[in-house]
Order: structure tokens, then C-alpha cells, then sequence
């Protein structure tokens, strides 16, 4: 049963001078407490993609389901959107950060400090919610927001590059924390990448996008031995490098 | 070694404190010394420039019949009301302005021209308006700041980072929630420095507006002083704006270290 459903999505971006198709026509299926990567070069609209499933904004064709229900704007708690960068606000305290999306749906206040607490403790962080951001590490401020993502309890996880700020020892370990919190709480997650190493280290399958239009290229599944490993343990084990060198060599064949 | 090195670095800050305490107090007495001297050798016009000794004994004279508190008072109380008015409005109209592009973009040009236009220029038909009063003199004090801030809030607005949107976009936020929670408390430390800018423009507005009307104020006290050539009265009034234009400035200061703490 798939719990993620995109189907015939095309998108295309208007500008005062030209047309510009992103996305043709795809589909694809996800199922429930799955993590799967979107991958591939520079401009095949992976993000574009995170950001309809995400209901930011509409695609030009086709639908996206989650759990059954189709996606549009304003939906709540379906899903939970991590950025580039923490985007903590910096004139909140931690715990603020955590419990802003609580706040916004307006959710029963009692227990946001019990849910931040809880939270940060799970993040490995128990002791800095009446901090402000700028007083924590950038890895810390992305661990931060991984919580206040999870606060709402989403349905689902979008990921995009939420490693690819941070120094290479604090994503490596984020990696680790990130896929053993979801594995925990059992979420389904799609994380858009550009490192091929990440993707195979932190998902079950990995779906790899061609550009100029952005059209769904092939899809890798990672072998079940590798899955069962934190991705610190993937990236030492065998296996590794023979996927990794053909996912390179797939993605050196788009151009 | 390290704590030697840090006893020195810090008296060396303070020494260079005192320094600069000490320069701007000598510049203060030589401008005093140098206005007395001047006008008592009669180097320069006493009848026009007056001298720290006549202003005071005018000040003196003014303070004990009680005039001085009424004029000061009047003239405070509009600068302030001007001010908070003009601030106010100002940035209500930005958040108008942000919440209907629509609005923003067909409003686009008449704002420049409002900002381009000298608002002092519209003294005379404000009074004709809305009466020779404290009224079109508050007017004055709040109109000459409204556009100003109106532009620099929106832009503040404006040039909040779309990501931090974003995160509550993924929460399902109402417009009305990304104002409250991203854009406004984003754009405070920008709100307080139009602050500072328009404390000095509502007392250039109230002050000509009390060139133009009134019969009490400082404004009213430095045209009376010009007409019946009493320039002591004049160099008075200007002196006394001076120290609560400070005055006011510093507490918005204030203001901003408190909220613009944790902004960074």
C-alpha cells in the first residue's frame, strides 16, 4: 500500500519572457515508514518536486496523495519541510523554535514545554531550550530544527539538503541522528540530495532525476543488508562503493 | 600572563574612554567660553548673538514666572503625540501595503511623489483644515514622518528571508501568522531606526508648525523672540530643543537595546 502517491506531475515556471518546463510526468509511489533520496544533476527540479509534495505551491498537472488524501496548500500536520539551512528564528528561545509549528496550529499550549522537553532530549540537546540560536553550533541549530520539525507530528518528512551546510563531521553525525529518529518514530521521509553517498547511506531506495525537462531516470534500490546499518555503517561496508560507482556512472550518462 | 595582558587591554580601554570624555567636555566649554568671550569683547553682535550669560539669566527669569514650563510642555507633548502618530500610521500603512501587492504596486508612485514633496510646504492648508491649533500642529509633526516610515518599514517587510516563511508555509500558517510570528518581529530592529529618524522630524514639523500658528510652544517662543528682537528668548528656545530632542533620541536608544537584543 503506497502511503506517498505522486501522479503525472508537470510543472512549469513562467517568466516575462519565457515558458520553462521543470517537471514531465512523474510518478512515483512511496510506501509507509519508507526513506527514499531524489537525486540527480542541478536543475531536474528535485527541489521543485519536494515543494509540491509539500504543498508550497501547486503543479501545473497531476496530483500528489499522502495517505489517501490529496495535498494542497494550507494542509496541516501532513507534513514536515526541512530546509537548506536551520532557519531557526533568531529572536526565539530553542524551545519557541520547537514549539512554533504547535503554535501556529494552535494546538493545546499545555503541552508544548513537555513536547519541546522531550524533544530536545531525543535530539541530544536537553538542556538548551531557553537558549537563543545564536548561541549553538550550526549543527546543533539543524538538530534544533529536525525537532521542531517532528514537534507537529507530521506525516511525512521532506528533506531538502538539510546536510549540505554543515561541516562534513556534524553531517555525518546528523545523518546518523536523523535516520535513527525517523526510524523511531516510524516516519516516511523523502530527502533531496546532491551527494550520492548520502543517499545511498541514509535510504531504501534512491529515484534518480535526468534535467531539461526534469523526468524520473531510473530508481536504485539499496540491498536490505545495507539498510538494516546506521549510514556512518554504510559508508564502511562493501557494498558501498559497487552502488555508489553505478549511480555514478547512471548519473555521469545524463551529461 | 594572559590575565596581565587582558589588565592592560582593559585600562587601556578605559583610559582611551576617558580621553574621549575628555575631548567632547573641553569641546562643550569652548564653545560656551568662546560664545561668552566673543560677545563680551564685542566681537560679535550681542544684540543677535546673545551670550550663555544673558540666556541664562533669561531662562532664569523665565522659569520663575512659570512660562517656561508651559511653553516646553506644549511644545513636548506635540512633538511626542507627532511623533508616536506618524510612527504608528506609518507602519500600519506598510503593513496594508504588504498585505495586498495589488495595493503596493498601484500605490507605487504616489508614494514617491508624497515622499519627494516637502511636507512642511503643506502647513498652510493644514491649518486652513483643520484649524489654527495644536491640532494641525500635531498634524504637522506626524504628517512629515508617515511616508518616510511607510517606505522603509515596507521595504524592511520586504526584504525578510522567504525561507523563514517558508518553515511556517510547511505548518499551513495564515498570512495573518507569517505577519505576527516571521515578518514583524523580523523587522523591529529596521522599525526602531526609523524611530530615531523621526524624532528629529516630528520637532522639525512641530516646531514649524508652531512658526506658522501657535501662541504658545518653543517654536511659537523663537518667532516672538525674532519679531520683537529678543534674540536672548531665541538662543534660549533653541538651546532647550536641543536638550530634550537629546533627551527623546536617547530613550529610543534605550528602546532599541532592550528589543534589538536577541535579533542578531
Amino acid at each position: 500500500m503506497e502511503f506517498l502517491k505522486v501522479e503525472n506531475i508537470h510543472h512549469s515556471y513562467f517568466s516575462n519572457t519565457q515558458a520553462k518546463e521543470v517537471l514531465r510526468d512523474i510518478s512515483l509511489d512511496i510506501r509507509e515508514g519508507e526513506f527514499v533520496s531524489f537525486i540527480g544533476p542541478s536543475g531536474c527540479g528535485k527541489t521543485t518536486l519536494l515543494s509540491i509534495i509539500a504543498g508550497l505551491f501547486s503543479s501545473t498537472e497531476g496530483k500528489v496523495y499522502i495517505d489517501g488524501e490529496e495535498i494542497s496548500t494550507h494542509n496541516q500536520s501532513l507534513i514536515g519541510y526541512m530546509l537548506q539551512q536551520d532557519y531557526l528564528f533568531p529572536w526565539k528561545t530553542i524551545e519557541e523554535n520547537v514549539t512554533i509549528g504547535l503554535k501556529i496550529m494552535e494546538r493545546s499550549t499545555k503541552t508544548h514545554k513537555v513536547t519541546a522537553h522531550a524533544l530536545l532530549r531525543e535530539i541530544g540537546l536537553p538542556h538548551v531550550g531557553n537558549n537563543y540560536p545564536r548561541e549553538l553550533s550550526g549543527g546543533m541549530r539543524q538538530r534544533v530544527a529536525l525537532a521542531r520539525t517532528l514537534a507537529v507530528d507530521p506525516k511525512i518528512l521532506l528533506l531538502d539538503e538539510p546536510f549540505s551546510a554543515l561541516d562534513y563531521q556534524s553531517k555525518l553525525k546528523l545523518e546518523d541522528l536523523v535516520v535513527e529518529t525517523l526510524k523511531a518514530y516510524r516516519k516516511t521521509a523523502v530527502l533531496v540530495t546532491h551527494d550520492i553517498g548520502e543517499a545511498i547511506a541514509m535510504s531504501e531506495r534512491v529515484f534518480l532525476f535526468s534535467a531539461n525537462p526534469g523526468t524520473l531516470h531510473r530508481v536504485f534500490e539499496i540491498p536490505s543488508e545495507l539498510q538494516e546499518l546506521s549510514p556512518f555503517d554504510v559508508r564502511q561496508h562493501p557494498a558501498y562503493s559497487d552502488i555508489f560507482q553505478t549511480i555514478w556512472k547512471e548519473l555521469e550518462s545524463l551529461g | 600572563m594572559d590575565n596581565t595582558l587582558f589588565k592592560q587591554y582593559q585600562q587601556m580601554l578605559k583610559k582611551e574612554k576617558r580621553y574621549v570624555r575628555l575631548y567632547q567636555l573641553i569641546i562643550l566649554l569652548v564653545f560656551f567660553c568662546g560664545w561668552e568671550l566673543l560677545s563680551r569683547f564685542g566681537w560679535i553682535d550681542r544684540l543677535i548673538f546673545s551670550s550663555p550669560t544673558n540666556v541664562w539669566h533669561t531662562l532664569v527669569e523665565k522659569v520663575s514666572d512659570g512660562t517656561l514650563t508651559l511653553h516646553v510642555g506644549v511644545t513636548l507633548m506635540e512633538t511626542i503625540i507627532g511623533f508616536i502618530a506618524g510612527t504608528l500610521i506609518g507602519t500600519l500603512i506598510a503593513i496594508v501595503l504588504w498585505w495586498s501587492p495589488m495595493l503596493s504596486k498601484i500605490l507605487d508612485p504616489y508614494l514617491v511623489i508624497l515622499n519627494a514633496m516637502p511636507k512642511v510646504a503643506l502647513g498652510p492648508i493644514l491649518i486652513v483644515a483643520l484649524g489654527p491649533g495644536y491640532f494641525s500642529i500635531v498634524a504637522m509633526g506626524a504628517l512629515i514622518s508617515i511616508i518616510i516610515t511607510t517606505i522603509v518599514v515596507y521595504t524592511a517587510f520586504k526584504g525578510v528571508d522567504p525561507n523563514y516563511s517558508k518553515v511556517l508555509q510547511t505548518f499551513g500558517a495564515t498570512r495573518w501568522q507569517i505577519f505576527r510570528e516571521v515578518i514583524l518581529p523580523a523587522s523591529f530592529p529596521t522599525i526602531i531606526s526609523t524611530l530615531k529618524v523621526n524624532v528629529g522630524l516630528s520637532w522639525v514639523g512641530v516646531i514649524v508648525g508652531e512658526f506658522l500658528v501657535a501662541s504658545k510652544g518653543l517654536g511659537y517662543l523663537i518667532i516672538y523672540g525674532f519679531q520683537v528682537f529678543n534674540f536672548n528668548l531665541v538662543l534660549m528656545s533653541l538651546l532647550i530643543i536641543a536638550f530634550f530632542a537629546t533627551i527623546m533620541y536617547q530613550v529610543v536608544e534605550l528602546i532599541e537595546k532592550a528589543i534589538v537584543k536577541n535579533n542578531g
